[in-house]
């Protein structure tokens, strides 16, 4: 096979170009086998982030020709020809070459009141497959945080990471609110605190998602109608006025430990 | 030469690795109100347990009420071809449960059986139907489950960072771990009452591996060089189907979960040839025809189980015979097919990732035709030498779990043992550390001097001119192992493979890196290998110890199991306690078994 031109990025928080690798590749490689020759041969110090290469792990994500995507998912001979491309995410500061700083997630996860059953001897919760299967989708998030990095709220501005959980998290709490076991209410929480109201449902989180999870339409926009349901019934928002000192809020809820 | 600087840390207990046994350890140490803190190679949630596919193994019974401990109990020694520590095998048949109900309570979302429990599938070795599983990314769950309480707990996390080196106090109990941050390179010192290690495999050492890059068995190796024993080193299990094509994709784990929904095994001639390839060990609870295997699925009482569902080892072991004999695909496996089995809704539904894997990587479609498949190094059964109540290990203040422990499994593991024994020994583990931290007094403390050449040792490969580069010693390691350490082993061929780590010992002393300490992958190798060296001496010293076939272990000069050799494990310690120094082996013989559990042995169901 004809030898391929790699344009990496390389560099750290104070800098960095794009350094060009002509390099061999084998029959059926993906980006990810060809960054590892490199490193093999003419770049030990190359850095990039890996675990799994199986597309399980959502370590190796990067933008490719531009794109977010799974380094060890991406085929060598289905992307155009010509040089290919390889950037580190744009939405996180850069620690070094194609390795970024994703530690906003980390402390956005912190955040999320945990699920809250009822009490039960062991064994005895029963659930039924179809009412499991929509958490299921969501839990099939691998954690790439390529939906964060192209969810332009944050990619575009840097100071809503302030208050703005991103389309990963949007999926957690999607999953908690439909749990079903889940006691808790995280619908004030899900607004003031996490920030919904900011996704305009461009829908660029759904398209970039490589386990194929609906995140608009199946996990934000429901959340959006529950948070809104609250929040802007009269009724609902009179009694939380008037019982506000008793109701268990999410917030007082995020501090109780879990069962 | 100035003092070295580090970062210090003070915890009662530190948890080496946060794969499922980590995280559980985690969770239990930090409910008994101590100071714990996790500390791990990659991001959080990303270890290898993510990988596991298949499901957890756990006698609940909700499919087949006739499964208990007792069945399971029987059917983990027998995988383990009777080297397990019978201790470990009944704990983690009697608590499987428990665990997977708390997992459940914690937010797992299992698949359901139709009244609504959580629903159990087949599985190599398993009498019944018995593994948890949430289609085939059961390690996901697994792994988000713990991590999503572990971080609801504010439990202290240490992510990317590699710990080098286990120190001890005065009194030799372990007290301190060097190690640094890749993301800046800078060293850091934890010091804590109790260590648990819970840091997974050694698979990296092999060419073909279902294993990442963090498998390189640092666990056990800084284990072997603090003093402590570890046993079975010679069985590692080789996964009978990874993927073999394209090349860059060979070893990647293909579940058993494709047998267990009703997938079989065929060669060249479409012959389904697991039939000829039945034990006798085996043969009373096997299917003799491919009418009885098929009727199997449905009638597990009064059918024999389909031989594509024998444990792991003599699965992998058959393969290598037909494509020895020349019966293999073009690419050197043999098919699995499901395809012509069951209908491509039920696939994509029980198999997701199965399928997007083969679609996205190889090009197949495997709702319509067969993948091709073959043995890669998947899984270590040996490891730290433990206590079967408390996962102790034999140097005061050192605990391990999951793969970097030894005993549980035997010469063998049955598929979905694996991520039951994370939580139930990582449980174990956690109150075994809290106990021992809490009854350990006064502060832990290390020797500067002890840190400061484990400092120097670490950056010594920036200042070296013209030595080898880590990636190529890496390579020449994995070929060595991979073609005299492999899935069929002979004395000779364990000589040389010897011999040749003999070489790389005088290479890996004397490697070069360039750049700087910041997240730079070649040095972070440089620090790897040692461990990989230990690790690989460990296992091939060992394999050429056992002179008989047994479990994940297959001498071709000695091809069958040898009574003599049930009676007892090789222990390994370290003389000298440095990566390079030499390895010395003991006959430590099993413990004895009460009567009314070796009778449940017995047993032909």
């Amino acid at each position: 096979m004809a030898d391929v031109t790699m344009r990496i990025w390389r560099g750290d928080a104070s800098g960095g170009d794009f350094e060009n690798y002509t390099i061999s590749q084998n029959e059926g490689e993906v980006v990810l086998d060809v960054i590892h020759r490199i490193q093999a041969t003419e770049a030990p110090d190359l850095a990039c982030r890996w675990n799994c290469k199986a597309g399980k792990c959502g370590s190796c994500s990067a933008e490719i020709n531009g794109k977010p995507r799974l380094m060890c998912m991406t085929r060598m001979d289905q992307l155009p020809e010509g040089p290919v491309t390889v950037t580190p995410m744009k939405t996180f500061p850069i620690i070094r070459d194609l390795v970024t700083d994703v530690s906003f997630n980390y402390a956005m996860a912190e955040k999320i009141p945990a699920l809250m059953p009822p009490p039960m001897p062991e064994g005895g919760y029963r659930m039924f497959q179809q009412d499991v299967e929509r958490g299921q989708e969501f839990r099939k998030c691998i954690e790439c945080f390529m939906c964060q990095d192209v969810c332009h709220v944050i990619r575009d501005h840097e100071d809503n990471k302030q208050h703005y959980a991103g389309p990963r998290f949007f999926i957690r709490l999607a999953e908690l609110e439909m749990h079903p076991l889940d006691t808790n209410d995280r619908r004030e929480f899900i607004k003031d605190e996490m920030g919904l109201g900011y996704c305009n449902i461009t829908k660029c989180c759904t398209e970039v998602c490589p386990e194929h999870i609906h995140i608009t339409d199946n996990a934000i926009i429901p959340l959006k109608e529950r948070v809104v349901d609250a929040d802007y019934d009269p009724v609902a928002w009179l009694g939380r006025k008037i019982r506000r000192r008793t109701k268990k809020s999410a917030t007082d809820a995020a501090v109780q430990p879990a069962p | 030469m100035a003092d070295p600087e580090y970062e210090t840390h003070d915890y009662d207990v530190i948890i080496i690795g946060a794969g499922g046994s980590g995280l559980r350890a985690a969770i239990e140490a930090k409910e008994r109100g101590l100071r714990v803190a996790l500390v791990c190679k990659s991001l959080l949630g990303k270890a290898h347990t993510v990988m596991a596919e298949g499901g957890m193994a756990a006698a609940m019974g909700h499919v087949w009420p006739e499964d208990n401990w007792q069945v399971h109990f029987r059917d983990t020694m027998r995988g383990g071809k009777m080297l397990n520590n019978w201790r470990m095998a009944q704990i983690h048949a009697m608590e499987a449960p428990d665990r997977v109900f708390e997992l459940e309570r914690w937010g797992a979302l299992f698949d359901r059986t139709t009244d609504g429990r959580i629903t159990q599938r087949d599985f190599g070795g398993h009498r019944y139907a018995r593994l948890a599983h949430v289609g085939d990314r059961t390690g996901l769950e697994l792994i988000r489950t713990l991590q999503q309480k572990v971080v609801s707990m504010g439990t202290d996390v240490f992510m990317e960072c590699k710990i080098l080196r286990l120190l001890p106090d005065a009194e030799g109990r372990i007290s301190g771990a060097v190690g640094y941050m890749r993301p800046t390179g800078e060293m850091v010192v934890f010091t804590a009452k109790a260590f648990i290690l819970a840091t997974g495999s050694i698979g990296k050492s092999w060419k073909y591996t279902s294993n990442s890059w963090e498998s390189v068995g640092d666990g056990h190796a800084m284990a072997i060089w603090a003093g402590a024993d570890v046993i079975d080193m010679e069985c590692v299990q080789f996964h009978p189907t990874g993927m073999v094509w394209p090349l860059s994709v060979r070893g990647i784990l293909v579940t058993e979960g494709v047998r267990g929904d009703g997938g079989v095994l065929r060669n060249s001639e479409g012959k389904r040839f697991m039939f000829d390839y039945i034990a006798e060990m085996f043969a009373a609870e096997t299917a003799k025809t491919e009418e009885e295997a098929d009727r199997w699925y449905d009638d597990h009482i009064n059918n024999g189980r389909t031989p594509d569902l024998l444990p792991r080892d003599e699965v992998a072991r058959a393969i290598n015979s037909e494509v020895k004999a020349g019966r293999g695909t073009p690419h050197g496996g043999v098919y699995l097919d499901i395809a012509s089995r069951r209908t491509p809704e039920y696939i994509r539904r029980r198999l997701p990732s199965m399928y997007h894997q083969f679609m996205e990587l190889a090009g197949v479609d495997i709702t319509a035709g067969p993948m091709e498949v073959g043995p890669t190094c998947h899984y270590m059964m040996g490891g730290v030498r433990v206590d079967a109540e408390t996962q102790a290990a034999t140097v005061p203040g050192l605990f391990a779990i999951g793969e970097v422990s030894g005993g549980m499994h035997g010469a063998n593991r049955l598929g979905g043992n694996s991520l039951s024994d994370l939580i139930v020994f990582g449980r174990r583990a956690g109150i075994g550390a809290a106990d021992f931290a809490e009854g350990r007094a006064g502060s832990p403390s290390v020797d500067a001097a002890d840190i400061a050449s484990v400092i120097d040792e670490a950056f010594a490969p920036f200042g070296r001119e013209g030595g080898d580069n880590p990636y190529g010693v890496h390579e020449e390691l994995q070929e060595t192992m991979q073609t005299l350490v492999g899935i069929i082993r002979t004395g000779p061929e364990l000589e040389e493979a010897l011999a040749q780590l003999e070489d790389l010992k005088g290479r890996v002393a004397k490697l070069s890196v360039k750049g700087g300490r910041a997240y730079n992958p070649g040095w972070n190798l440089t620090t790897d290998l040692p461990a990989m060296l230990t690790v690989s001496r460990s296992t091939a010293l060992a394999a050429s110890l056992r002179k008989e076939s047994r479990g994940g272990h297959t001498r071709e000069d000695y091809p069958n199991p040898d009574p003599e050799f049930a009676k007892f494990n090789f222990a390994l310690s370290s003389e000298g306690g440095n990566w390079d120094s030499p390895i010395g082996a003991v006959e430590s013989p099993l413990l004895p078994m009460p009567d009314e559990l070796k009778a449940l042995l017995e047993e032909a169901h």
